[in-house]
Parts: structure tokens; C-alpha cells; sequence
């Protein structure tokens, strides 16, 4: 096949099972069962159950197992390590998401596209940094795709969070710290102070925080909520939740509180409001802005598609400059400002 | 200007009041006269007008962000906050500065206004290049003219109450009228004893909360005045010193679009402050709200527009009289001499307000379902010993107002909301059936939780048929019950009527479109006579 014809017949398409790879005959992240799927991480929208065989990257393996139960067949990858299927060579490579979270390296005939599944370019202690793989097309997501969305070191983040506590435990009051169960949550978990106080955890946060640590990643102690004794006093404690928590039943035991939420939403302050939360931690593990131009100039590619997020203003930016780009619609939410289900 | 930006934070950060209290006592312990002065002026609503047009703003942190045009306003309608999306992309400041308040607001945003583009624009970047986030956020809605926090005056004055030890009361009555914000009016402020001498100044108004309960749970009704509650522009008339001032609830002073009010105030006695409704009132009886509109708003008044729509002063209470504050006399009392002052003055503009009698609280329903025909809201209870109190006060007032009318209408559009709403599908514009046609008749933003809120954005997102720049059409699917205080024939609407105060009830999700209300059925609720 010449150049041309390979540029003409994109490596990934979408489908309405998933995004499905016609030369392999395999579908990465797929939103229905199908025969074999590429899985580069566990969070819902992106690794759903039902079909028949699953490759993920090695450190992601159990989390993942977790998420879709104990049938599952999953064969796992270590970054880098390459398989051939149907004649394209598949590598996986650190997105920097979540722990285990990969972007998919797919080669046929020389020319490389890369899916970057959810990614971002910070620091996070919890999983190995985003790894710039060069490539011919790349397929971005741009959840957070509009130039207000500016990340802050995660370090002053981190520091933000652990005043908040500070003060909060000077007041005689529990913090109550809302962020999603899979890899949001042990990223707060590495960010904390664990001096200052102790650290509980919602049983959603627990299970995958035990997986964490399964998985060699190094977190503070922490105990699981449902263990303190009833009548417990709460004053200078940290409990970790998903954001379903809030305003729920379960989170009236904690007597007098300071409530707040991290995720990257927490930029604009219509959103801080509407959570309804006493403090907006800008706190995301996806890619900012800045971050979705370097990872783009970064990879090399001369042709981009952008999927979830804000397709249209990003797909026009890089046309103004002076790249290929092209949307591409897909099922995965991001990071959706919605309370996920409690599980 | 950092600690004005952080006491903005602090108070937009929570809905309890005693931490706004809170951090507005730390802000002024801590602030300069100069800077509390202002302090005070923008937290109590006051804002100067816009410096900079929004466009150049907008042109100037675009590039200032290397960004396009068009990309800035696809942020902004994510964001939904002019002030807010600059803030959010601008460069990190290239130094941290921290000039007072009083500086930034006297030497550079009062001359932006009248400043050449160049020097304007000079101006403007070197102010952002000095602030972080929250400085330049709050600067931006200085600049823009947007200026709002959530705190009420009443906040404002019990914190500097707290400061000052001087009573809420009396700094409130300090801070009405007009008044320039240095640091000597910051000064007598707060100062304990009192040398009040403007003559122009007005009382705050007393307030009443909406009912929420049976009438009946108020007691014996005999301890109760009832009067008609009257739709129009709640006002003081202040005659002192031989000159007559007319104040809005807005705090506004209208004395010259009101020469009516004007003339009326030349028969007072001097030391006389009515507290009263502007309505506009032609051979005895009230003009729909719509005719007082073409009043609101001229400066000037033609004299064929004062033939048509003249005004009179409903007169419900007398705050001062004979130079002394009689707030604290009971009601009962202050009725007394409102009413011997009528008989003296004995002019058409000055009309009291009818007391409702009546000998069970059944009997008072009873008149007050009469309201639509009297054209007016429905009742006002007031306790006949009740002080005239500050703000709205719980207890000794109450509105008692009759039931909306109601219609079933269908979504048509949708527009994003803005501050806590943005990005939310929240603002709708709602048709009924003509000729087999959805005409519009209502645009409303509240009534919905804010779960149906959701669900109904999730719609306009998935059943959009065009966009309109920011309006969106959808598929005429939901029906909703809208509630509305009054309705009126209107050459201005294309459905040929005007609501008035119109807000969702409920969503109809057992209804379909074709079972919304038709335009006929809708103009069945115009007042006999065309209104």
C-alpha cells in the first residue's frame, strides 16, 4: 500500500461499537461487546464489560479484572512491549491518566497512529508520566479543549488542599474531600499531609486505594470510614469520597464539616457553585489546554483527530495552525460533571 | 487591592452569612479609610459604570493570550462570565502587585472612561500583568460594570456595625442616598456620634416575606391591618427643608421624572417622610404596570405621556413626621397621622391606602379574592403594633398574595444561563398553539430544582434542531405550567400579549405539546376591556 493510500484508510475508524482498528480487526475502549478490545484504562465509559478477550497495560491488569469482574479474559502488556495482530504492531505506552493507563502505539507498514485514551501531562505520584510517542496521526481527547482550562502545578494544588484541612481541623471540623474512586482519589491520597491528621476512606475509595497499593503505588495510612466506631467524632479528620457522596445520607455522620471537590470543573466558577461545595480544588487528570498543544507537537503527527470534549473549537485551532485535524465522534464521557454511581 | 480580592473569595465561597459577616469585620479591621470607603460602595451594590467596552476587553485578552477572536468567545459562552473568562486566560502575572483599592479605583478605573484607546489599553494591560486570578476577576467586573457579591446591605451594615459598635440600624439609615465613597464619608460612617444632616436622605424600607403559612396561625385578627397589595415602584416622598426628594426602593432618586410627586410635596409640612407606591393612576382608578413602564426610565417627561399616564402616591405609611423619626411608634399610630395628613393635604396624588376590614381571617380571603378584579397583588398584613423595621422583616409583615394564573406552554428555546447557571441550558422561551404554530409568550429562568434543570439541559442538548448564536431551537416536546402575576394586550409581542413575572410551576411531563394551551385560551385571561 503507498503512503497515500494508508493516509486515506485510517488506521482507527469509529463504529458504532467503538473505535475499531479495520486492518487488525480489534477495537480500542469499545462501548459494546465485541471479539477483542484494547483497554487503556479502568474508568467506566472507556473499559465496559461483555467481551470476549481484553489487552491492557501490566500495572492497569487488576484494577481492571476488578472493574469487570472475575471472567473476564484480559491479557496484559508491559509498557513498551509490542504484540502483532493481523499484521499492525500494538504497543502500549504511559498516558499519565491513571494508574495503569495507557495510550495505544498501533504501526502497519511503517506509518503509526497513536489513541491516547485519557492522558495528562503533570506530575501525578501514582503512575508513570506521560510518555511522547512519535507518530504519523494521533487521536486526542479534549475534554477540557478551551484555553481557560490552565492546570496549576499540582504541588500548590496539594498545598491548597492541605491548608484547607489545616484550618478545617483548627475549626473543630471534618473535611470532606470529593474526588472519583478510581485515580482521582489516590492521587488526593499521595497529595496529603498525613501529619496533620487522620485518613478515612468511603468504601468506593478503599476498594480501588487497596488495589493501589497492590500495586506497589505508595499512599499515606489510611482507614477504611466504616470501621470507627458509631458515635465517632469526625473533628481534624480527611475522608476521601467519590462526589455521589456528597449531600448523601452518608455524609451526615460527620457532624460539623467543611465540604470540597477536585477536578479539573473547578476552574470556572459557575461550576464550583453549582457543586455546591465549600471549596473547588482545580485538580485534573486530564489534559489541560497548553498541555493538549504540546502532547500534539510533541508526537510529530501531521494528521490529528480529536474526540470527546470540545471537538469543534479544538479541531479549528490547530486547522488555523496550519495542521491537519479532524473530529471524531466517540461514546467516552471524560471527565464527566456528573456524581458517578456509587459502586 | 489583593485583600478586596480575597474578601470577594471568601464571601463567594460560602452561603452562610455569619462567615460573610465574618470576613467582611476582617476586611474593614484591616483596611484603610480610603479603601473600606470603596469597600462599602461596591459591596453595597454601588458600581460606576463601565469603564472599557466589553468588545475591546475582550479583543485585548485575546491577544494578550494568543488567542483568536472567536476562540475567546467560545470560552466565554462555557464560562458564561465576561469578567471571569479574561481572568481565566490571561498569562500568569509577570509581577505580583498590590496596589490599595482606593488607588486602582480612583486613579485608574474613574479615568479609563473618558481615556483615549491607547493609553486606555496601556492601562488595562498593566493592570492585568500585575494581578493573579482573583485579582484580575474582580477587576474585571469593576471595569465591566458587573460588580456583584453575595451579601445584602443588611450584611454590609452588620458587619460594620460590628466594627464600629455604631447599631445596624443607624448605619443603614447612613448608607442611603446618594454619597461619595472618601475616606471621611468612610469615617462619619462609622463614627459614634451622630451630626446626620442631609436632608435628602430616606429611611430604608421595611420589607414583608411572602406568607408561608395559614393566615389563621397569625392569631387574632383584630391585632392585624390588612390593605391591598399594590403593583407598582415602592417609594419614600421626603419633604424637609422645603424641598421634596423622591427616593425608589432602588435607592434611586426619581423626584424630577415624577413631577406629580414633586407638586405633591410642595403642600407637605417640612419634616415629613411618606413611605408609599408610585402607581400610575388615571380617574380613579390603577393603569396596567405596562403604562407606569413608559414612565420608568425618562428623565424627561413629554407632556402628552403625562396626560396619558399620570401618577399618584398610594400612601401606605408615615416614617417621619414633624422633623422626628417615628419608626419606632406602632403601626396604629402612624396610620392616625398618615391619615390626618391626607385630609389636610387633601390632594388627588396623595391617595391612602384603603384598610381591608374585616371580622374573621375567612371574611379577609374572602376580599382577597377580589384582587384580580382590583388589579391589584393581593393583600399586605401588617401588625398594628409593628415598628417600621429595617430590610424585610419576619413576623409583624406579611405578603398575602393570590394564587398566579397559570397556563400550559411548550418549550420552544434555550439559552445558557450565567454565574452559578453557566454552561446550563436554564434560560426558555415558551409558545402556545396559534394556527397550528407554537408562538412565543413567556421567557422564564426559574421554578425548576436544579435536577430538572438538568434533565431539561440534557434535552435541549440532544433535541436541538438550530442555533441562533447563543439560542438554541428545540424540538417542541416539553410542556410546562407557567405562572404569572398579570397579562396585558401588547403591540410590541408578536403573540400580541405580555406577561408579567412569569415563572415555571411545574414541568407537565404527563402532558404532550398538543396539549399545551392555545393563544385563544391564553387571551380568555385578559382583564375584561382589554385591561
Amino acid at each position: 500500500m503507498c503512503l497515500e493510500c494508508v493516509v486515506q484508510n485510517p488506521l482507527v475508524i469509529p463504529t458504532e461499537s467503538g473505535l475499531y482498528c479495520p486492518v487488525g480487526d480489534f477495537y480500542i475502549d469499545p462501548w459494546r461487546p465485541v471479539e477483542r478490545a484494547i483497554i487503556t484504562h479502568a474508568h467506566g465509559d472507556h473499559a465496559r464489560a461483555g467481551s470476549k478477550r481484553y489487552v491492557c497495560a501490566a500495572p492497569g491488569r487488576q484494577v481492571l479484572q476488578t472493574r469487570l469482574g472475575p471472567d473476564a479474559a484480559i491479557d496484559a502488556l508491559a509498557y513498551g512491549e509490542a504484540i502483532e495482530h493481523n499484521g499492525v504492531r500494538v504497543s502500549l505506552h504511559p498516558a499519565g491518566h491513571i494508574f495503569g493507563s495507557a495510550q495505544v502505539r498501533l504501526e502497519h507498514r511503517g506509518y503509526v497512529w497513536v489513541v491516547t485514551g485519557d492522558y495528562k501531562l503533570d506530575a501525578d505520584p501514582t503512575c508513570p508520566r506521560f510518555e511522547p510517542v512519535r507518530c504519523n496521526a494521533i487521536l486526542t481527547e479534549s475534554t477540557f479543549g478551551l484555553p481557560v482550562y490552565r492546570w496549576a502545578e499540582p504541588t500548590a494544588t496539594y498545598a491548597g488542599i492541605n491548608d484547607w484541612w489545616r484550618s478545617n481541623r483548627e475549626a473543630g471540623k471534618a473535611s470532606l474531600l470529593f474526588g472519583y474512586a478510581l485515580g482521582k482519589a489516590q492521587r488526593l491520597l499521595a497529595g496529603l499531609d498525613a501529619a496533620i491528621g487522620p485518613i478515612y476512606l468511603h468504601g468506593a475509595v478503599e476498594r480501588m486505594t487497596r488495589e493501589y497499593r497492590a500495586g506497589g503505588v505508595d499512599l499515606p495510612p489510611t482507614q477504611p470510614v466504616s470501621a470507627a466506631p458509631p458515635k465517632h467524632d469526625w473533628a481534624g479528620a480527611m475522608i476521601v469520597a467519590p462526589p455521589s457522596a456528597h449531600q448523601s445520607p452518608w455524609s451526615r455522620k460527620f457532624g460539623d464539616k467543611s465540604t470540597a471537590m477536585a477536578s479539573g470543573w473547578m476552574r470556572v466558577r459557575g461550576a464550583r457553585r453549582r457543586r455546591a461545595v465549600d471549596r473547588g480544588f482545580v485538580l485534573s487528570d486530564h489534559v489541560d489546554w497548553p498541555g493538549l498543544h504540546t502532547a500534539v507537537k510533541e508526537s510529530g503527527a501531521e494528521q490529528v483527530w480529536v474526540t470527546h470534549g470540545f471537538i469543534e473549537p479544538v479541531v479549528r485551532r490547530f486547522r488555523e495552525l496550519g495542521l491537519d485535524a479532524h473530529g471524531m465522534k466517540t461514546a467516552f464521557e471524560g471527565e464527566a460533571d456528573e456524581p458517578e454511581v456509587v459502586e | 487591592m489583593k485583600a478586596f480580592a480575597d474578601l470577594y473569595a471568601a464571601i463567594d465561597a460560602t452561603t452562610k452569612t455569619t462567615a460573610k459577616v465574618e470576613a467582611m469585620v476582617h476586611y474593614f479591621e484591616t483596611a484603610s479609610a480610603a479603601d473600606a470607603a470603596w469597600a462599602v460602595y461596591f459591596l453595597s451594590g454601588r458600581k460606576p459604570r463601565q469603564a472599557v467596552p466589553t468588545r475591546k476587553l475582550q479583543e485585548w485578552a485575546a491577544e494578550i493570550a494568543g488567542i483568536p477572536n472567536w476562540l475567546f468567545e467560545e470560552s466565554r459562552s462555557v464560562v458564561g462570565d465576561l469578567a471571569e473568562s479574561i481572568a481565566l486566560v490571561l498569562p500568569a502575572p509577570k509581577y505580583q502587585g498590590d496596589r490599595p483599592l482606593a488607588e486602582w479605583v480612583g486613579e485608574v478605573l474613574l479615568t479609563l472612561r473618558e481615556a483615549d484607546e491607547q493609553p486606555q489599553k496601556a492601562e488595562v494591560l498593566a493592570a492585568w500583568a500585575s494581578m493573579d486570578y482573583q485579582q484580575a476577576f474582580v477587576w474585571n467586573k469593576l471595569i465591566t460594570g458587573a460588580f456583584r457579591v453575595g451579601v445584602s446591605q443588611l450584611l454590609v451594615t452588620r458587619a460594620l456595625s460590628r466594627v464600629s459598635g455604631v447599631p445596624a440600624e443607624v448605619i443603614a439609615h447612613r448608607l442611603m442616598g446618594e454619597w461619595q465613597p472618601t475616606p471621611a464619608f468612610f469615617a462619619a460612617l462609622i463614627a459614634r456620634d451622630a451630626g446626620d444632616a442631609d436632608i435628602s436622605k430616606p429611611y430604608p424600607f421595611c420589607l414583608a416575606h411572602a406568607l408561608d403559612c395559614s393566615p389563621a396561625d397569625l392569631g387574632d385578627i383584630g391585632e392585624w391591618q390588612a390593605e391591598w397589595k399594590w403593583d407598582g415602584i415602592r417609594s419614600q416622598l421626603i419633604r424637609r427643608a422645603g424641598q421634596t426628594f423622591v427616593w425608589s426602593r432602588g435607592e434611586e432618586l426619581v423626584t424630577e421624572r415624577y413631577p406629580e410627586l414633586k407638586a405633591l410635596g410642595e403642600l407637605l409640612p417640612d419634616g415629613t417622610v411618606i413611605d408609599g407606591e408610585i402607581l400610575p393612576w388615571k380617574a380613579g382608578r390603577v393603569l396596567p404596570f405596562g403604562e407606569l413602564q413608559r414612565r420608568i426610565g425618562r428623565k424627561t417627561i413629554g407632556k402628552k405621556l403625562l396626560e396619558e399616564v399620570p401618577v399618584a402616591l398610594m400612601g401606605y405609611d408615615l416614617i417621619e413626621w414633624q422633623g422626628r423619626d417615628v419608626r419606632q411608634e406602632p403601626m396604629t399610630w402612624r396610620r392616625e397621622q398618615l391619615e390626618q395628613l391626607a385630609s389636610v393635604t387633601h390632594s388627588p396624588t396623595l391617595i391612602l391606602s384603603a384598610l381591608v376590614v374585616a371580622s374573621s381571617w375567612n371574611e379577609l380571603a374572602a376580599h382577597r379574592e377580589g384582587s384580580r378584579d382590583r388589579n391589584v397583588e393581593g393583600l399586605m398584613l401588617k401588625r398594628k403594633a409593628s415598628h417600621y423595621r429595617v430590610g424585610r422583616v419576619t413576623g409583624d409583615w406579611w405578603k398575602w398574595k393570590i394564587g398566579p394564573l397559570t397556563i400550559d406552554a411548550v418549550l420552544i428555546y434555550a439559552q445558557g444561563g450565567s454565574g452559578k447557571r453557566a454552561g446550563l441550558f436554564t434560560d426558555y422561551t415558551f409558545g402556545v398553539w396559534d394556527a397550528g404554530k407554537l408562538v412565543p409568550v413567556a421567557k422564564a429562568y426559574s421554578g425548576l430544582t436544579d435536577a430538572e434543570i438538568k434533565l431539561v439541559d440534557t434535552f435541549v442538548r440532544k433535541n436541538t434542531l438550530e442555533t441562533f448564536g447563543p439560542v438554541r431551537t428545540v424540538k417542541p416536546e416539553l410542556v410546562f405550567e407557567l405562572g404569572f402575576e398579570g397579562i396585558q394586550p401588547s403591540t410590541r409581542h408578536k403573540s400580541g400579549i405580555a406577561v408579567r413575572f412569569p415563572r415555571m410551576l411545574r414541568w407537565r411531563t404527563d402532558k404532550k405539546a398538543e396539549e399545551a394551551d392555545s393563544l385563544a385560551a391564553v387571551k380568555k385571561l385578559l382583564p375584561e376591556g382589554g385591561g
